[in-house]
């Protein structure tokens, strides 16, 4: 078992109106088995026991699936490791005597709540404009009345896997929500039963994603290197194609 | 308590309705009064929680016309813990023709949880099962599928047919997002009003009926009433009273110990399901544990050294110094046996000392004999997302040596009690998904906690609280109404409590202190006299939490540590109802192991003379006992039998 010692410079910010300032900390004899998160719980055990405000920061089921966690780790979203959320990092990532600089996600759109918490309540919004198939309950026919050829069930699962965690707008140069916004249209638009208001949909949620005041997207794919789901870029293209054709449509 | 005063308890009327089992639900659905649509949205419900039932139901009731009005401490209402469920659903559509049925899918579900299951509500519950797969297909829950085009099913959990439907290991998710989806549909035609980051703090009740909660809001600490004609508690399961458990962090029971301090009955708290495939713990700083799907028993052979003591690496141990206990014990299922079977001889085989790994607390779970018959290729087709986690979390490769696995708590089969109806014994509180005990009796089958809470929130609820608000009469109200005012400056006054406090021990630290009591005494084995010292020792930490415990900031600003300090307040007065329970139930049954209930051989020994019962548990004040009340089960249906997997 290895025990490493790391310098952390954390990006506290006591509120949302508040003024934001780095402070260092060191997490000191850390296992490298704990998990990137662990860590922290130990640094603020640390904290609380001297009465000092612990770092606030966001997660829930720790098992990469949840959505809840994320923070740029030395410049990256979610940390240095592709494909995982933060919560899956482990402290073997990382070196003896390593500086890790930790900030929230920084956008816009996703103000800060605390230290590294911001709301995402912009990303609800967007889906709220859309990102549904509007079947009441009771309704359905039955779950095989309409076959799906299984390449586009595996493309709608495929898009369907996005977490929301938001690491693609934090990594993107325009603070852009296209990734996650372009896998829920992908998702409903691969499937028979998505198609009655694909045309609405992407219109709408393109849309409320402009109101929420997130940025376009200019092909940088640094959202597809951030994502931990590994979700395509191919989706926004897409979402492109199909926003244009909806849109020529409409008018 | 001996057994003499339980017979003289009062019994609990479940309202189950006449009839044939299977015209039950029919009928009781044409019984039931409705609503006249004009008047639904007269009617505020509130549903606290946004897992799968609290989802499905917000959506279904505001669809109907209720004007409804959600809670969650989440972010958003996509992140309930539901969506961390791998497996799968199941559901009696029988669209792989090998012999499934409604019946028998209520049969294997009543076996499955030991005889300890309501037959009307698991009935039901096979029946609705099937319009579940219809509602998530429709809303575009991206299930596997064959090249067909149709569905695709596995068979899980040692089922002997295929009925579960699922996506990837991804299920809980996909569901959930369904779920969710229709949520934000209502949300966005002004249906639901969605509050996140609103922890519910306490249940008002008025003449007798719950008519609304206190929230606090996560954000900025506001303390807020909230008026309603109807309340219903999705707030899932108790299991990280255990400290460690396969739940989220933020998993609690605070929504439902509050209901049960206000008079809601607690139901077989003690029924917690252990599920035996987990990554073992690593260290005094581990947070949770991670499950990995139990399918990997398919493949995999569970074994420990027969040395005690044995630190060779494993792939030293010939196999004639091999123990492959559950091949050798249950040789018709090895190792395949149920979850409760798995779990509990891993623990026996460490108690003995030949666990294996650093911390002698893990059992080998080994795809050698696997990959040398099939090949590394299929092992990986099979299972290859869940050993890039497994070598992800723990740097080992588990196509190189065995996995190391050990239990973990999973799942909670205890709940609010509630009738037939899903109410509880509180009118107007109704309870749904893992909150409620109804279900799944003592033990509960692989793939089915998805399948009760959608079938709660999407499909039952929506009748059952139409039929309590035609018959009901309810006085108007305010948040001037002395219990709202009442219950809010109760809540105001534990806050300030805890934040004056200001001692030297961590809300981790006890909460840790509790987990490994529970764990040791209340955990996968039991017996009267650890369950008595826990009874004892139980109170000496809450009043040591409340006396010396640390926490930081104030409530008028978003405070993780105030948030965690509120929970565990309450799971320390929940645990000791919990030991109680489990040392009232003189027998072993499910997942739940009394070493003085056991037949010579060492197997579980059910009493079905005396406890085939439901225990529910009134609140009697925090340092007094609870009273307990009975709920005979009566098996029309099915014959109580042993399960054997030998």
């Amino acid at each position: 078992m290895k025990k490493i010692t790391v310098k952390l410079v954390v990006w506290r910010q006591n509120g949302p109106d508040e003024k934001g300032f780095f402070k260092t900390y060191f997490a000191e004899n850390i296992d490298t088995d704990a998990s990137f998160l662990e860590m922290l719980d130990v640094v603020n055990e640390g904290l609380v026991k001297n009465g000092s405000e612990p770092i606030a920061f966001a997660h829930d089921c720790r098992e990469g699936i949840c959505g809840t966690c994320g923070a740029v780790v030395n410049g990256e979203a979610h940390g240095p490791r592709e494909k995982l959320t933060l919560c899956q990092l482990h402290m073997r990532s990382f070196s003896n005597g390593d500086t890790i600089v930790l900030e929230p996600f920084r956008a816009r759109a996703l103000p800060i709540v605390k230290d590294l918490v911001v709301d995402r309540s912009a990303l609800d919004r967007i889906v709220q404009a859309g990102g549904y198939i509007s079947v009441r309950t009771g309704s359905a026919p039955d779950a095989n009345a309409i076959p799906v050829p299984k390449k586009d069930a595996d493309q709608a699962f495929d898009a369907a896997q996005c977490i929301g965690c938001a690491a693609c707008v934090a990594a993107c140069p325009n603070a852009s929500a296209m990734l996650m916004m372009s896998a829920k249209v992908s998702h409903l638009s691969s499937l028979p039963q998505g198609q009655p208001e694909s045309k609405q949909r992407v219109l709408d949620m393109v849309s409320q994603m402009v109101k929420e005041g997130f940025g376009g997207c200019s092909n940088e794919y640094q959202c597809e290197v951030a994502c931990p789901k590994g979700i395509s870029v191919k989706y926004i293209a897409q979402l492109n194609r199909q926003y244009l054709l909806s849109a020529i449509k409409s008018e | 308590m001996s057994q003499h005063d339980v017979s003289k308890r009062k019994t609990l009327d479940s309202k189950i309705p006449e009839g044939a089992l299977s015209e039950k639900w029919t009928q009781h659905k044409f019984n039931m009064k409705l609503v006249n649509p004009a008047n639904k949205r007269k009617y505020k419900v509130i549903v606290v929680g946004t897992g799968l039932a609290g989802a499905s139901a917000s959506a279904t009731l505001s669809e109907l016309g209720y004007q409804v009005h959600t809670f969650c401490f989440h972010d958003t209402p996509r992140r309930a813990h539901s969506i961390a469920a791998q497996g799968g659903i199941n559901a009696a559509k029988n669209y792989q023709n090998d012999g499934d049925s409604i019946y028998r899918l209520f049969y294997d579900t009543i076996k499955g949880g030991d005889f300890r299951a309501r037959e009307a509500n698991v009935h039901r519950l096979a029946e609705i099962s099937v319009n579940i797969i219809d509602q998530c297909v429709a809303q575009g829950v991206p299930f596997a599928r064959e090249y067909g085009g149709l569905l695709d099913n596995r068979s899980f959990g040692g089922a002997q047919v295929s009925r579960t439907f699922y996506a990837k290991g991804q299920t809980g998710q996909q569901l959930l997002l369904g779920a969710y989806s229709a949520l934000m549909k209502q949300v966005n035609a002004g249906a639901v009003t969605m509050y996140t980051e609103h922890e519910m703090m306490d249940l008002v009740i008025i003449d007798g009926k719950a008519r609304g909660i206190v929230t606090r809001n996560l954000k900025t600490g506001e303390i807020a009433s909230h008026t309603a004609d109807a309340v219903l508690l999705c707030t899932g399961g108790y299991g990280n009273v255990f400290y460690l458990s396969t739940n989220a962090m933020g998993s609690n029971v605070t929504a439902a110990w509050k209901a049960h301090k206000r008079g809601a009955y607690f139901a077989n708290p003690c029924y917690t399901q252990i599920h035996p495939t987990c990554i073992p713990v690593h260290g005094d700083y581990q947070s949770k544990l991670t499950l990995m799907s139990e399918s990997l028993r398919n493949d995999g052979r569970v074994w420990v050294p027969k040395k005690v003591g044995d630190d060779r690496h494993p792939s030293e141990i010939p196999d004639d110094e091999r123990d492959y206990y559950l091949e050798r014990k249950y040789p018709s299922f090895g190792n395949l046996v149920p979850r409760d079977l798995a779990s509990r001889n891993a623990k026996y085989v460490c108690d003995e000392g030949r666990g294996v790994g650093p911390t002698k607390l893990a059992v080998y779970l080994d795809f050698r004999d696997s990959i040398n018959r099939l090949g590394k290729d299929a092992i990986e087709a099979r299972y290859g997302n869940l050993f890039d986690m497994y070598q992800s979390i723990t740097d080992s490769n588990p196509y190189e040596e065995p996995m190391m696995i050990y239990p973990a708590v999973h799942y909670t089969m205890g709940g609010l009690w509630v009738d037939y109806n899903l109410m509880s014994n509180i009118e107007g509180l109704f309870v749904l998904g893992e909150a409620n005990f109804s279900d799944h009796g003592a033990n509960r089958l692989g793939a089915s906690a998805l399948m009760q809470g959608l079938a709660d929130g999407y499909f039952v609820i929506s009748y059952t609280l139409g039929n309590y608000l035609a018959n009901v009469d309810l006085n108007s109200i305010s948040l001037e109404n002395e219990s709202f005012l009442s219950a809010e400056k109760d809540v105001q006054e534990r806050i300030e409590r805890l934040l004056s406090i200001r001692g030297t021990k961590t809300v981790d630290e006890f909460h840790r202190e509790l987990g490994l009591l529970m764990w040791d005494k209340c955990g996968m084995s039991r017996n009267e006299e650890g369950l008595k010292e826990a009874i004892r020792r139980i109170p000496e930490i809450r009043k040591s939490f409340w006396n010396d415990v640390m926490v930081t900031g104030s409530n008028n600003s978003f405070n993780q540590t105030l948030e965690k300090a509120l929970r565990v307040a309450d799971f320390l007065e929940f645990a000791e109802t919990m030991c109680r329970d489990a040392l009232e139930r003189k027998e072993s049954c499910g997942g739940h192991f009394r070493e003085d209930s056991q037949t010579p051989e060492g197997e579980a020994l059910r009493n079905d003379t005396e406890f085939t019962n439901v225990f529910a548990w009134e609140f009697k004040g925090i340092d007094n006992k609870p009273e307990l009340h009975i709920e005979e089960l009566e098996f029309e249906n099915v014959q109580p039998s042993v399960r054997s997997y030998k």
